[in-house]
C-alpha cells in the first residue's frame, strides 16, 4: 500500500499504467516476466524480471565432474544443446592440449549446424506465431521433425543429446546419418520456399516488421548483442569466422549481414542464415573421415589450475565459457557467458515508443530463450 | 504523381504477396497426403524406436537371465544426478574365496537425465539403454527400478 | 398440404392456416413466434457447433495436420464434447469486475448475431422477417455486438481485456463503414434493400456478374471489412492471443465464455451469408440468360444446397486468411481502412452509378 501512496503524481498525471506481460504469457515463450509501462498501447518502458526457471546450473557445475557438466549445458540453451557441449569440449580440450581426431571435428561441426538449423526453425515458427500467423508455427516444427529423428537416430535422444564428451562424441555415427542429413537438405530446400512464400514476402508482415524495433550497431555493441540480431545491425560478431574452431577455418561459408537494423533485418539474418548452414553441411557431409570417434582421455578428466575461457557461436549468439580450475577434477567456478541474457538486456532500450504487438514482435526477433537468461 | 502511382503499385505488391501466401495454405489443405500426424496409441503395435534411443538403463540379460555386472560401482560414481544406487553382496565362490556381486542394482528412473556416462563408463557393458517410453506411472515410487532381474548371476568369466 | 423444397412459401401458409384455424389470430402469431424461435435456437446451435468443427478441420488441413479426431467418426462430436466441458466448467468470479455489465456482455454479443440472423433469406420463402430494408437492418442490428465486447473488456477489470475492447472499438467502428458502402454499391444497382427482392433480381445472373469490376472489388472489399468486423484472423486484434492473452474474454469461463465463442463464430456464418446473398445470388441458381437447358438442370439443385454451398465457399476464404496471415497492427488497421478500403469504396460507388445510369451492367 505504501508503494502506491507514495507514487509521484505525474505518473498518475500521464496516464502511464503497469502490465505484466508473463511469466505466463503467450508470447514470452516460458517464464520471462516482462513489466511493462504502458500510455495507451505504446511502451514507455519495460523491465525485465528473470530467474522463474533459475536452476543454479553454474553452482551444480561445481559439483560435477567436466564430463558430468554437459548434460547441464544441453540445458541452458535447449535449442543449442549440441553447441553447448561443443563448448565445453572445446575448453577441455583446449586446456588439456588434447587433440580430437579429425572425423570428431566434422561431426561436431555437422551437428551443430543442424542444431541451428532446427533451432532457427523453430524461431521462425514462433516467430510467425507471435505476428499471428499460426500455420507458420505448424510448418518449422513439421520440418523440424526431420531434424530430430536424425539426432534420435544417432544420439539416442531427440531434444537434450548430451552427445559430444571431451575428447569426441559419446558413439560413432548412425550408418544412415548421411544418407537421411542429405534427404533432410533436399526436402528443407524445397519447404523453406515454403516459409519465403508465407511470411517473409507478406506484406503485412513486412509492415509489421520493418522499421521497427531499431538496434543501431553502436548499441548492438554497447549492450553486446551477438548473433543474428547483432549481425543484423550490421555488426560482423560470428564467433565461426572471427575465432574459428573445429571445421568452421576450413569450409567456406559468408558471415550474414544485414543493415537496416529492424526486425526485418534480423529476421532475415536467420533466414539466410539456415541457407549458409546447410551450405556448410553440405560441404561437410560427404567428407567425413574414417578414423575413431573419440580421441584417448583419462578415465578422471582434471584441468590444470588455472583460468580458461572458450567462445562458440550458439543459435542465439555468442556463447562464452569461463572456468576456473584449482585442478581437481570438478571446476571451482564455471560461468557462462549465455547471449539470450545480453540480448534481452537491449529489449527495453528498443521497444520504447514503439506498440505492444511491436514489443511481441521485437521479442520474437531476438529469439529469446528464456532457460538460457535464467540458467 | 508519383505518390499516385506508388499507391496503387502498394496495393497490388500487398495482394499479390497475400495471394501467394493464401496459394500455400490452399496447397496443402488440398493435398491431405501431406498429413504428417502420427496417430499414437493406434500405431503402438508398429512403432519402432531407433535401436539407440534412450527410453531407460536397462541391465542387458541373456537368455539364461545372466548379466555382466559386477557390482563394481563405477556407474554410481559416474552418474551425475545420483540416479544409480549399486548394493553389492560378497559371496563365497566354488573355490572358497569371498568375491563381490551384485545384490541390487537400483536405477531411479525419475532422476535419471538420460547422459548415458552410465552406460558408456561401465567396465563391463552390463549397462544398455531400453527402448520403452512409456514410463508414466501414477506413483513416483514406481519409477525406482531394480535393474538385475531376480534370480539372475553375473555370467561367468567376466568379473 | 404442399411441401416443396423449391418454394417454402405454400409450406408456410399452410402451417400459418393450421394454427389459425383452431386458435385466436393473436396467439397464433404467438405460436408462431415461438416455433420461429425454438427452430432459430436449434439452428443457431447446430451451425455453430459444426463451423467450429468445420474451422478446426480446416486449419488442421491446411498445417498438415488430421483435426480433431477422437470423439466419434472424423471426430463430429468433438465440439459437442467441448461445449459439454464449457457447460459444466466454474462461472470464476473476478474481484471487483463490474458483475452485472460482465455478466450481461455475453447476451449482447449473442443477442446481436442471433437477430441479424432473422433477416437472411435460406431458401424461397424461409426466412423469418423480410423487411423491406433488410440490408440495413443487418447492418444495424450486427454492430451492436461491439457493445458487448466493450462491456466486457470494460467490466472484467483487466487490462488485458481494456485494451482488446478499445481496439475492437476502433476496429468495428471504422469498418462498418466499408461494410455499410460496399453493400451500398449493390443496392444501387439493386434499387432495393429488401433481401427477398435482392435474391429474385439475380434470377438472370448474380450481381457478381451483373455488376462485373464495381461488383467485384465491392465484394472483396466487403469480405475484407466483414473479416475485420467479426473479429477474426489478420484483424483478431481484440483477442490477440500472442500479445494480449485472450483480448476482451481473458475473464470469461465457461458457457460465459462459450457465449463469445459461438457468438465470433455465427457472426462468421452471417457475414457470409449476407455475402453470399447480395453478391453471389443467395439461394438463387446459377443462371447464364439464353441457355435455357442449362438454366433448368441448376434449378433441380434446390435452392437450400446452393445457398449451403456459396456460404461455406465464402466461410471457407475466410478462414483460409485467418490461417495464412499475420495478424495487422492497430494503426496498420487503421490505415487499411481509412487510406485503402474507404477511398476505394467511394470511387466504387460513383463507378456504380455512373454504370447504372449509362446502363453498362448486365
Ligand atoms: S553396471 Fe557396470 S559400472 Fe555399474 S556396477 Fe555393474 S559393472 Fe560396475
Ligand atoms: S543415464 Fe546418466 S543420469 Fe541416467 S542413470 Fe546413467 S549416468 Fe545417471
Amino acid at each position: 500500500m505504501k508503494e502506491i501512496i507514495n507514487l509521484p503524481v505525474s505518473n498518475i498525471e500521464e496516464e502511464e499504467y503497469h502490465i505484466n506481460m508473463g511469466p505466463q504469457h503467450p508470447s514470452t515463450h516460458g517464464v520471462l516476466r516482462l513489466l511493462v509501462s504502458l500510455q495507451g498501447e505504446m511502451v514507455r518502458s519495460l523491465k525485465p524480471h528473470c530467474g522463474y526457471i533459475h536452476r543454479g546450473i553454474e553452482k551444480m557445475c561445481e559439483k560435477d565432474t567436466y564430463p558430468q557438466v554437459i548434460h547441464l549445458t544441453d540445458r541452458i540453451d535447449y535449442l543449442s544443446a549440441h553447441i553447448n557441449n561443443h563448448a565445453v569440449c572445446l575448453l577441455v580440450e583446449k586446456a588439456l592440449e588434447v587433440d580430437v581426431p579429425e572425423r570428431v571435428r566434422y561431426i561436431r561441426t555437422i551437428m551443430d549446424e543442424l542444431a541451428r538449423i532446427q533451432s532457427h526453425q523453430l524461431w521462425w515458427s514462433s516467430f510467425g506465431m507471435d505476428l499471428g500467423g499460426l500455420t507458420c508455427f505448424f510448418y518449422g516444427l513439421r520440418d523440424r521433425e526431420m531434424i530430430l529423428d536424425i539426432w534420435e537416430e544417432t544420439t539416442g535422444s531427440r531434444f537434450l543429446q548430451s552427445y559430444n564428451c571431451p575428447g569426441g562424441v559419446m558413439q560413432d555415427i548412425h550408418p544412415n546419418f548421411q544418407k537421411k542429413v542429405h534427404a533432410f537438405l533436399k526436402t528443407f530446400k524445397k519447404k523453406i520456399k515454403d516459409y519465403d512464400r508465407i511470411l517473409s514476402g507478406n506484406v503485412i508482415f513486412e509492415n509489421r516488421s520493418q522499421g521497427v524495433g531499431i538496434l543501431s550497431k553502436e548499441d548492438a555493441i554497447s549492450y553486446g548483442v551477438t548473433g543474428p540480431s547483432g549481425r543484423g545491425s550490421g555488426w560482423s560478431c560470428d564467433v565461426r569466422k572471427t575465432e574459428p574452431y573445429s571445421m568452421y577455418g576450413k569450409v567456406q561459408f559468408n558471415e550474414v549481414l544485414r543493415y537496416e537494423c529492424d526486425t526485418y533485418s534480423r529476421y532475415m539474418v536467420r533466414m539466410q542464415e539456415m541457407h549458409e548452414s546447410m551450405n556448410i553441411i553440405e560441404q561437410l557431409i560427404d567428407n567425413i573421415p574414417e578414423g575413431e570417434h573419440s580421441a584417448k582421455m583419462k578415465a578422471v578428466i582434471k584441468l590444470p589450475a588455472g583460468e580458461y575461457f572458450q567462445r562458440v557461436e550458439s543459435a542465439r549468439g555468442e556463447l562464452g565459457l569461463f572456468v576456473v580450475s584449482d585442478g581437481n577434477k570438478t571446476p571451482y567456478r564455471m560461468k557462462f557467458r549465455t547471449p539470450s541474457f545480453s540480448n534481452l538486456s537491449v529489449l527495453d532500450h528498443i521497444s520504447r515508443g514503439m506498440k505492444i504487438a511491436d514489443l511481441v514482435a521485437i521479442g520474437a526477433s531476438l529469439d529469446l530463450v528464456i532457460p538460457d537468461i535464467d540458467r | 504523381m508519383n505518390s499516385f502511382f506508388k499507391y496503387f503499385s502498394d496495393i497490388f505488391h500487398g495482394v499479390k504477396s497475400l495471394l501467394i501466401g493464401m496459394s500455400v495454405t490452399g496447397r496443402y489443405f488440398f493435398s491431405p497426403g501431406q498429413i504428417v500426424t502420427q496417430q499414437y496409441p493406434e500405431n503402438r503395435k508398429n512403432l519402432q524406436m531407433f535401436e539407440r534411443f534412450k527410453g531407460e538403463v536397462i541391465m542387458l540379460h541373456d537368455g539364461n537371465n545372466q548379466h555382466r555386472c559386477n557390482g563394481c560401482g563405477i556407474c554410481e560414481n559416474n552418474c551425475p544426478n545420483g540416479s544409480i544406487e549399486v548394493i553389492p553382496a560378497k559371496i563365497t565362490g566354488e573355490d572358497g574365496k569371498s568375491k563381490r556381486v551384485i545384490d541390487k542394482h537400483i536405477y531411479h528412473l525419475g532422476m535419471c537425465t538420460f547422459c548415458g556416462l552410465c552406460v558408456k563408463n561401465c567396465p563391463s557393458n552390463a549397462l544398455g539403454f531400453g527402448q520403452e517410453f512409456e514410463h508414466a506411472v501414477f506413483d513416483r515410487s514406481k519409477l525406482t527400478k531394480v535393474l538385475n532381474q531376480p534370480g539372475s548371476s553375473i555370467i561367468k568369466g567376466v568379473e | 398440404m404442399t411441401f416443396n423444397i423449391y418454394d417454402f412459401t405454400s409450406f408456410n401458409r399452410w402451417i400459418d392456416e393450421g394454427l389459425n384455424s383452431f386458435m385466436s389470430p393473436t396467439w397464433a402469431l404467438i405460436t408462431e413466434m415461438a416455433i420461429i424461435g425454438i427452430v432459430f435456437l436449434l439452428f443457431y446451435a447446430v451451425v455453430g457447433l459444426f463451423l467450429v468443427y468445420a474451422e478446426r478441420k480446416v486449419c488442421a488441413f491446411m498445417q498438415n495436420r488430421v483435426g480433431p479426431n477422437r470423439v466419434g467418426p472424423y471426430g463430429i462430436f468433438q465440439t459437442i464434447a467441448d461445449f459439454i466441458k464449457l457447460l459444466m466448467k466454474e462461472l470464476v468470479y473476478i474481484k471487483d469486475s463490474d458483475k452485472l455489465l460482465f455478466n450481461l456482455a455475453p447476451f449482447i454479443v449473442i443477442i446481436a448475431s442471433f437477430m441479424a440472423l432473422s433477416a437472411v433469406p435460406f431458401a424461397k420463402g424461409l426466412h423469418a422477417i423480410d423487411f423491406d430494408i433488410g440490408i440495413l437492418y443487418v447492418i444495424a442490428v450486427s454492430s451492436l455486438g461491439v457493445v458487448g465486447i466493450l462491456l466486457a473488456g470494460w467490466s472484467s477489470n483487466n487490462k488485458y481485456s481494456l485494451i482488446g475492447a478499445m481496439r475492437s472499438g476502433a476496429q468495428i467502428v471504422s469498418y462498418e463503414l466499408s461494410v455499410g458502402l460496399s453493400l451500398l454499391t449493390i443496392i444501387v444497382l439493386a434499387g432495393t434493400m429488401q433481401f427477398s427482392e435482392i435474391v429474385e433480381m439475380q434470377r438472370n445472373g448474380w450481381f457478381i456478374f451483373k455488376g462485373h469490376i464495381p461488383a467485384i472489388i465491392a465484394f472483396i472489399v466487403f469480405l475484407v471489412a466483414s473479416t475485420a468486423e467479426t473479429n477474426r484472423g489478420p484483424f483478431d486484434l481484440a483477442e490477440a492471443e500472442s500479445e494480449l492473452t485472450a483480448g476482451f474474454h481473458t475473464e470469461y469461463s465457461g458457457i460465459k465464455f462459450a457465449f463469445f465463442f459461438l457468438a465470433e463464430y455465427m457472426n462468421m456464418f452471417l457475414v457470409a451469408s449476407i455475402a453470399a446473398t447480395v453478391f453471389w445470388g443467395g439461394w438463387m441458381p446459377f443462371h447464364v440468360s439464353g441457355w435455357a437447358g442449362f438454366n433448368t438442370i441448376m434449378d433441380y439443385i434446390p435452392p437450400f444446397i446452393w445457398y449451403i454451398g456459396k456460404t461455406a465457399f465464402i466461410i471457407w476464404l475466410m478462414m483460409l486468411f485467418k490461417w495464412t496471415f499475420p495478424r495487422l497492427r492497430i494503426d496498420q488497421l487503421l490505415t487499411l481502412e481509412w487510406k485503402y478500403l474507404l477511398p476505394i469504396n467511394l470511387v466504387n460507388i460513383l463507378f456504380m452509378a455512373f454504370l447504372v445510369l449509362m446502363h453498362w451492367h448486365f
